[in-house]
């Protein structure tokens, strides 16, 4: 019986934690590649957005939590601070593998594309995407496996997650319970690494 | 033909022409308009454009890199269809050979080729041609330089090529501008080139190879 509660809740905590890093990983995806895009037509947003995202990265995870806790409307206790410390972890690496793929597409395909009359947006659209895709992919997926396990400290602030159990099993000298926690949380990052991967892989042209 | 050193602004000359720079002074007037009043999308996809490194879409077949501009026209399928097909033909890729490969199966010689198509797509007038045949052996060079004169002909187009090769330009060019520090420092038909005294130009004639007699 004790088994049993045991793996219904870890089940529920894995999708808890699935959905924190769900919805972080979407934001950090978003703001990244945006961010990304338009930092490399101007340099003046790419200087900046990559100096904030580098400062973020250097605060201690577990600082960052509780940095936000006593911040009114965005911080407090709960799973709308976990999912913001989470969105700021991982843009980094999506900004930069963005900036980095477009930027590094050869400079004659872009002359050539920009001379036949392509708008900025079709460049960006026929050309740099394209081919700076598996080395944006490669930086969303390294962004999604770091969540995967950041994510478990969203727990200390409230956040849910298989942190939970981690923490229980910490607490209280609880082996089982810590290993329920983070055996599952490594499989998930496994998971998402080798599927994202493969979608790296498929976005490879010659 | 713009000839000139490296460094002597051919290279700019050119990208002055579809806008891709601004000229500090002076206007270049196409069919009378001064380019400058012109929005530089339209203008480009009338302008063909070759450069040495070719520039094709790594991602993309001949066929998809030649139908380029008519893609970003919006022209119907089986327009666009057709004059892709005609136009491989012409630069010696048939497409049911060549349609369907990526740039990366194509010698140097061969991603010229759908380069020179993809200019001449969108029937442009003007093609811009920037050291086009630079890169590759001489055989196929000269291969390019005989065809180009056969495309030239069989559209109708005016072209503006930049070479650093006096052979390439007294070959291919009805008129030949010589280039220095970005001043034009003659323009005269090839007979009229070869005779002139002008040191810089004298510099470029003296590179000419003067065969010698054969044996047999």
């Amino acid at each position: 019986m004790i088994w049993r509660s045991l793996l219904h809740e870890v089940l529920s905590l894995t999708l808890e934690h699935l959905y924190l890093v769900g919805i972080a990983a979407f934001f950090a995806v978003a703001l990244g590649v945006g961010f990304g895009i338009l930092g490399t037509r101007r340099p003046g947003l790419r200087r900046v957005s990559l100096a904030v995202a580098n400062v973020l990265q250097t605060i201690p995870s577990l600082a960052l939590f509780g940095f936000l806790i006593p911040i009114p409307f965005i911080g407090g206790i709960g799973q709308h601070t976990a999912i913001l410390a989470l969105v700021l972890y991982a843009i980094l690496p999506v900004l930069r593998n963005t900036i980095v793929g477009i930027m590094g597409v050869d400079a004659p395909v872009r002359e050539a594309a920009i001379a036949m009359g392509m708008t900025d947006t079709q460049l960006l659209r026929y050309v740099e995407l394209p081919l700076a895709a598996p080395t944006i992919l490669a930086g969303i997926r390294i962004a999604v496996v770091a969540t995967i396990g950041t994510a478990t400290i969203a727990a200390v602030i409230g956040g849910g997650g298989l942190g939970v159990l981690i923490f229980r099993g910490v607490a209280s000298v609880d082996v089982v319970s810590i290993l329920a926690g983070a055996i599952p949380a490594a499989l998930l990052a496994l998971l998402a690494d080798a599927g994202l991967g493969m979608l790296e892989h498929a976005s490879k042209h010659r | 033909m713009l000839l000139g050193r490296s460094g002597s602004g051919k290279t700019t000359a050119l990208r002055l022409v579809n806008r891709m720079l601004s000229p500090a002074s002076g206007r270049i007037l196409l069919d009378g308009r001064d380019i400058q009043t012109l929005d530089p999308i339209p203008l480009r996809r009338r302008i063909g454009y070759v450069i040495q490194e070719v520039g094709l879409l790594p991602h993309w077949t001949v066929s998809q890199n030649a139908g380029l501009v008519p893609t970003l026209e919006s022209w119907p399928l089986d327009r666009k269809a057709a004059r892709v097909s005609e136009l491989l033909e012409q630069v010696g890729l048939p497409q049911a050979m060549f349609g369907e490969r990526y740039p990366y199966e194509l010698s140097g010689g061969q991603r010229q080729r759908v380069g020179v198509a993809r200019a001449l797509a969108n029937e442009s007038k003007l093609l811009l041609f920037d050291e086009p045949f630079g890169a590759l052996d001489p055989i196929t060079r000269h291969e390019m330089q005989q065809q180009f004169l056969a495309l030239r002909s069989r559209y109708n187009i005016a072209s503006l090529f930049v070479t650093h090769d006096v052979a390439e330009a007294l070959a291919l060019g009805t008129r030949v501008g010589l280039l220095e520090n970005g001043r034009l420092e003659k323009l005269a038909t090839p007979e009229e080139f070869r005779q002139t005294t002008l040191p810089s130009a004298r510099r470029f004639l003296d590179t000419l190879p003067t065969l010698p007699a054969r044996n047999q």
